[in-house]
């Protein structure tokens, strides 16, 4: 048995950067000179390195290096934060300086204690992905490009990557938490361009997770990952326009479980809701979905791309219910949003980087399987759009308005599945969506570990996860009136 | 631990150290900056946030063949060991990589006059946290003051970012710039009948004193928010699309995106077979322009060392030129137009420096009052823009126009066409650029568009 992640960490940053408890004293004591109610120290040091290849070869690698350390204060509502690339004593102390000024209190010392760890070890690896060598990695592009190609001659253009993260964090908090993590992630991107006479058209799939880089390496992973690169961009050939308007909209199991992340998932998140800005405040204990609909986020998926064995406030993840049975039943809470709502921590405060303050965040997000037949669920539809796959999505989270664009769909006619269509984006409302659910699958898939999700200008990676579902009534935007 | 490296001495130590560990070619870049940040909410400090960030880029180069093999690699830990342990790491990892026949420095032009653009004002660096909370406040309180249906607030921001960018090569270039930027934001929430909606209004300078008044900015974002109270959904239809300079600059950035070198020799831009052609109505004038004084996206040199300059993009509606960095441009076989755009931690890529469409005749109220019925795009939302097609779909809100009059608010809806169709259907250009960013647009009109709704 390896060691658990946090001693790892520890010993990681001891060696590294000379960091001993009466230094995390130190300043965390500098940091608590005034009244407040919280202090936290965010220790980080990342490795992340690339190749990529486009035109048939593999024409730049890069590494970099991010440390540093963030110092926050937390007064109330209000936080002060300092960051400093150098991981110094000095620096400590002067972030910690910088990050009380918040707080107009008389002084009044907390005591510091230092204890802790986490319960999870959701992705150990043997190697990180960024120490396999490079010219593996090379290697790997290298084949993908002429699998790709060997697929169709109409396939025009491959540009492949292989991005590895190796992330080292240490959280020290006045109430005593200290506790690390080694996290590892790891993605491979494939995307295509396809032409056939004047008609250009794009197909990209990709992989990836907390897991063993040997995984993504394997030909049984990454060659049916080309496969559907190419068979999309081959599908978006002959693709028709989109019509426009109201229609019955079914989506496919997995990836367009992005709608839960866009429709619900951001509004639930407790910041929003403590400053009554979500379109969902105040409706804890309201329906908000049909009958039948559960809705989960669990950080604790083994290997995913959204788990954390801690999130960045040293909190164990866990696995929340937000909607049970369509009724709304929780929300996702980090440590000040929780204190101030009078609520419990679930492990959901995220933050990029130590640049960063944390927020609530989402980590895996999905929906329970149903028990509708997925094939019953599409012919349930006589004249609609199934949508298997999508590019992005946004929302307004105060008047709920989401929208996300489809990067592989369908018509439905009488039942069945008919012509390809592109540039179908669907809007609609938050609070309203997941009432006009009215049949879900039993095939909850989730996502191939490839999600990023920005909030205030803050990139994390998550996962979403979705059954076959059919949604009454809803707004595709297209260009066919 | 030794003191970190600074300045041009970790770019020139850098340099050396890759060069002797094998790199025929090579360059660097150092970027520096400070930032403070605040944010107000209900007349409270809601988050203070200080920082020094610095970070080191190298790019090593080893020729092979008529090309090079590279890698590109940055650390924010400046001791000289470390920076020393990168650029052996960097020569190592282009070793592992294929020969690029395209790859390499400039041939030479480096830039040999730095003109001062006004990118930062010294005056700006004695300016207290106190003055940003000052300012958010009052842009807070402006907003709330404005009208008891403002009820709440995702709160309103100050801030700024001061540092400098110093760039090196093997070619013996070696030339530094400093910039500033300071914003100031509001974000204020109207109710009514218990729907909420939410709006925003920013003001972005390299100076201070050339932001707009913060109160000003709280009353504008206020009153963004107060007019889409009471939004309803419409019938699906085509009709006139008219888009306020804030978003219009969205199509332009779709616009900058597909003219980039980058997007275009990989095939994935839908221009890429157009040089030349006519893509745009007769109206529509783009320039791209490095050296503008006190522009967001100046700079004297780019992040190759060659001279920034003054590009005609589009004129008169034909697409006249790329924006290529050398790179781009050696494989289209074609010269760099001073547009490579670079961070610390990757390779030069071709991108827009400050890109706008040039404004025409009529502000947004007369073109508004010029349109029998259509919608007014107040807000774009979503990422519904494929640039290898062109296919644009995304989520908007407005005020529906019903014989020039934009009285109605309207939500829920998308707007679908493709960008070669809508740059070709522009027949209204306003005379009201308003720069927000790098990328800038007046009010534009879109004579017919797919609108989705009910």
């Amino acid at each position: 048995m390896s060691a658990q992640p946090t001693d790892t960490s520890l010993a990681f940053f001891r060696e590294r950067f000379d960091l001993d408890d009466a230094r995390l004293h130190g300043a965390l004591g500098t940091a608590l000179e005034r009244r407040v109610d919280h202090a936290d120290l965010f220790f980080e040091y990342t490795t992340q390195d690339a190749v990529s290849l486009e035109d048939g070869i593999v024409k730049s690698g890069d590494r970099h290096i991010e440390q540093g350390v963030g110092v926050r204060v937390v007064d109330g509502a209000r936080q002060g934060y300092a960051h400093s690339d150098e991981i110094t004593v000095d620096s400590l102390q002067l972030a910690a300086r910088t990050a009380r000024a918040i707080s107009e209190g008389a002084g009044g010392k907390t005591a510091v204690s230092v204890c802790g760890g986490s319960r999870h070890d959701l992705y150990p690896v043997e190697q990180a992905p960024t120490e396999l060598p490079v010219g593996d990695k090379v290697a790997l592009l290298s084949e993908i490009d002429a699998f790709a190609r060997s697929l169709d001659p109409r396939i025009q253009q491959v540009m492949a990557s292989l991005v590895c993260v190796h992330k080292h964090v240490l959280v020290a908090a006045a109430d005593g938490v200290l506790v690390g993590d080694v996290q590892p992630l790891a993605r491979l991107n494939v995307q295509v361009i396809a032409a056939d006479g004047g008609r250009r058209e794009v197909g990209y799939e990709g992989a990836g997770g907390r897991f063993e880089l040997t995984r993504l390496l394997d030909p049984e992973a990454w060659k049916p990952q080309v496969r559907e690169a190419v068979r999309v961009a081959l599908l978006n050939l002959e693709a028709e326009p989109c019509p426009a308007g109201t229609m019955d909209v079914v989506l496919g199991p997995g990836w367009p479980g992005v709608l839960l992340h866009e429709a619900v998932g951001h509004g639930l998140e407790g910041d929003f809701n403590r400053k009554g800005t979500s379109a969902f405040a105040d409706k804890l204990g309201q329906r908000v979905a049909s009958e039948g609909v559960t809705v989960i986020d669990d950080g604790t998926l083994p290997g995913r791309r959204g788990s954390l064995n801690v999130d960045d406030e040293g909190t164990p993840t866990r696995r929340t219910t937000l909607i049970e049975n369509g009724i709304l039943v929780g929300y996702l809470q980090d440590r000040l949003n929780a204190r101030l709502m009078g609520m419990a921590p679930t492990g959901n405060g995220r933050r990029e980087s130590y640049a960063h303050l944390p927020m609530p965040r989402m980590t895996n997000t999905f929906m329970l399987s149903g028990e509708d037949d997925p094939e019953d669920v599409i012919r349930s539809v006589d004249r609609g759009l199934y949508a298997v796959s999508f590019g992005g999505g946004q929302v307004d989270i105060t008047s709920g308005k989401f929208v996300f664009s489809a990067t592989e769909a369908y018509k439905i006619e009488g039942g069945r599945i008919g012509a390809p269509v592109k540039g179908a984006s669907l809007i609609g409302n938050g609070p309203d969506v997941l009432t006009r659910v009215s049949r879900i699958g039993s095939d909850l898939e989730l996502d191939h570990g490839v999600g990023t999700c920005g909030k205030d200008g803050q990139q994390v990676p998550v996962g979403v996860g979705l059954p076959t579902i059919r949604l009454d009534q809803v707004t595709v935007g297209g260009t066919e009136g | 631990m030794s003191a970190p490296l600074e300045g041009r001495e970790a770019v020139a130590r850098a340099l050396e150290r890759v060069r002797a560990a094998g790199a025929d070619q090579a360059d660097a870049l150092l970027v520096e900056g400070d930032s403070v940040e605040v944010r107000v909410r209900d007349d409270e400090i809601d988050v203070v946030k200080q920082a020094r960030e610095r970070v080191l880029g190298i790019r090593a180069l080893v020729r092979e063949g008529p090309g090079f093999r590279s890698a590109v690699t940055s650390t924010s830990d400046l001791a000289p060991e470390a920076v020393e342990r990168m650029a052996d790491e960097t020569a190592a990892l282009a070793r592992a990589t294929a020969a690029d026949p395209a790859a390499g420095l400039p041939e030479g032009g480096f830039a040999d006059d730095l003109p001062d653009l006004a990118l930062i004002d010294p005056d700006d660096a004695g300016l207290s946290v106190e003055a940003r909370i000052d300012a958010a406040r009052r842009a807070e309180t402006a907003a709330r003051a404005a009208d008891p249906r403002i009820t709440n607030s995702q709160g309103a921001e100050a801030g700024s970012e001061a540092g400098r960018r110093v760039y090196g090569n093997s070619e013996g270039f070696i030339a530094e710039y400093a910039t500033a930027s300071h914003g100031v934001s509001a974000q204020p929430i109207a109710s009514q009948n218990g729907s909420m909606q939410v709006d925003y209004w920013t003001s972005v300078a390299r100076r201070w004193a050339d932001l707009e008044d913060p109160a000003a900015v709280g009353r504008t974002a206020a009153a963004r928010a107060l007019r889409r109270l009471g939004g309803r959904r419409i019938a699906t239809t085509r009709a006139a699309v008219v888009f306020e300079p804030s978003v219009a600059r969205s199509l332009l950035a779709h616009l900058a995106a597909c003219v980039g070198g980058g997007a275009v020799y990989r095939g994935a831009s839908f221009l890429a077979e157009r040089m030349g052609e006519e893509i745009a109505s007769p109206k529509v004038n783009v320039i791209d322009d490095g050296r503008l004084p006190r522009g967001l996206g100046s700079k004297p040199f780019d992040g190759e060392g060659l001279p920034t300059r003054r590009n005609q993009v589009v004129e008169g509606g034909r697409l006249a030129t790329w924006l290529l960095d050398s790179y781009s441009a050696r494989k289209l076989g074609l010269a760099s137009t001073g547009n490579a755009a670079r961070g610390a931690g990757s390779a030069p890529g071709a991108g827009p420096t400050n890109f706008w469409i040039e404004p025409g005749a009529g502000t947004l109220d007369e073109i508004v009052a010029d349109t029998p019925r259509g919608l007014l795009v107040t807000s774009l939302f979503g990422h519904g823009f494929n640039p290898v097609t062109g296919d644009f779909s995304r989520g908007a809100a407005g005020l529906w126009i019903e014989n020039g009059r934009p009285d109605r608010p309207v939500e829920e809806l998308t707007i679908a066409g493709n960008l070669l169709d809508m740059l070709k259907a522009i027949d209204a250009v306003g005379s009201d650029l308003l720069w927000q960013g790098r990328v800038a647009a007046p009010t534009l009109r879109i004579a017919e568009m797919t609108i989705a709704g009910e």
